[in-house]
């Protein structure tokens, strides 16, 4: 890569963020292993975890070449604390019950599809590369988790009111996914990152549509949303999901098998 | 001593053990000169957990072949795609008990339904796009009842 210092700096913070969603998603959904509500959705999200952490692994293996400094891919997602993770504060929510992982899950599968098909058109041709193959799973990821925002909104009263619970709670977490910060702007203006603004309406469209055909409202856009996860603001919930998460690492530094 | 690109047709792929490295797909590039050989592998899905053990037993053939300088590097673009399977490879699959991919989906062409691999039926019915591996959905046969194994088409 012939960036100027400046610039793989931000490249460097701009990498870690999205592989920290990756990472941390990946993780929420393998907390689901062995307690699926049926045995093909067990498989499922264990399959998704599989590959949500898989990309993570190519951002952060990017992310340590572009910092050239010494620390590994495993050194990123394992040796940092909370303050220092970039993820969004949607992802690293607790799974609750099924339908409050599937809400979740829908309203990051829909902005990751699009945010995807930008990242693929970046002029770095190793983030390009990503974005490619990561868009592939993304769009099956998305098909499914659409599937269960039809069958459990619009399936039993019980189903119904436990989703439409999920999208309530979860709604103020999805603004700050489309707010770009300075880092966005710069590599925006450099044609290496998605403009985040332009995936908003799109992202609306797709999740009112959604929201509409299972039978779902769409909550108030006026109630609290939170902001800052860029920065480095989490939920208390990211903490504890690190702890279990870095124990190994923590404990027996540089253990492998 | 065995050329490279033979001695990686007999490494096989170790989640599915009847189709080798080569004819996946998985191999994308082979420089030889007559002092190392360096080959190219690709992912075929980002988190795919066989790669480390692809990568072990792409070494080993080569060396035991007698290539003593063996590098082996890993490029995700372009990104695979089933349709780099070769022919021979789908009907090894096939008679393995996994139905093969649709041929030219990366195009979006020549979409059919997969095959029952028990009876050959076309009436089957998708139960889950996940399954045993990443690769792979689960189908059911609405003929003979049977569940099977489908590589997805991606
Ligand atoms: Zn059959």
């Amino acid at each position: 890569m012939s960036l100027n210092a400046e610039i793989r700096g931000q490249l460097f913070n701009y990498l870690l963020r999205h592989a920290d969603d990756r990472l941390v998603l990946g993780h929420r959904l393998s907390e689901w292993c062995g307690h699926g509500p049926m045995l093909e959705e067990d498989l499922a999200l264990a399959n998704i975890a599989l590959d949500l952490i898989g990309q993570a692994s190519l951002f952060y293996k990017l992310a340590a070449e572009t910092e050239a400094n010494g620390r590994s891919e495993d050194d990123l997602a394992f040796l940092r604390d909370s303050a220092e993770f970039r993820n969004l504060q949607l992802v690293e929510q607790p799974n609750g019950d099924f339908a409050y992982t599937i809400a979740r899950q829908f309203f990051f599968d829909v902005y990751d599809v699009l945010f995807l098909e930008q990242l693929s058109l970046s002029t770095e041709a190793e983030i390009s590369a990503i974005g490619a193959k990561a868009l592939k799973e993304a769009q099956y990821h998305l098909r499914h988790t659409q599937q269960w925002m039809l069958r459990l909104g619009d399936g039993t009263e019980e189903s119904h009111r436990r989703l439409q619970d999920a999208v309530d709670d979860l709604w103020r977490f999805t603004q700050e996914m489309f707010v770009p910060d300075e880092l966005d702007h710069t590599l925006t203006a450099e044609v290496i990152a998605p403009d985040l603004e332009t995936l908003r309406s799109s992202w609306q469209e797709s999740v009112e549509q959604t929201l509409r055909e299972a039978t779902l409202e769409l909550p108030e856009d006026s109630q609290y949303m939170t902001s800052g996860s860029r920065g480095g603001y989490h939920t208390e919930h990211l903490g504890y999901l690190l702890a279990e998460m870095q124990v190994m690492q923590r404990t027996h530094p540089g253990a492998a098998w | 001593m065995v050329n490279a690109w033979d001695c990686l047709r007999s490494v096989p792929d170790p989640e599915i053990p009847v189709v080798d490295v080569v004819s996946m797909g998985i191999v994308r590039e082979v420089e030889e000169t007559p002092e190392s050989v360096t080959v190219t592998i690709t992912p075929t899905y980002s988190g795919c957990p066989a790669m480390y053990e692809i990568e072990l037993s792409i070494r080993e053939a080569l060396q035991s072949a007698g290539h003593t300088q063996v590098e082996v590097k890993t490029k995700i673009a372009p990104v695979w795609t089933t349709d780099w399977i070769t022919e021979e490879a789908r009907e090894q699959l096939r008679s393995y008990g996994i139905a093969p991919p649709e041929r030219r989906c990366a195009s979006g062409n020549d979409l059919k339904t997969p095959a029952c691999t028990f009876c050959g039926s076309e009436k089957t019915r998708l139960q889950s796009e996940f399954g045993s591996t990443p690769c792979k959905a689960l189908r059911v046969c609405l003929e003979c009842l049977q569940p099977f194994e489908h590589f997805k088409c991606i």
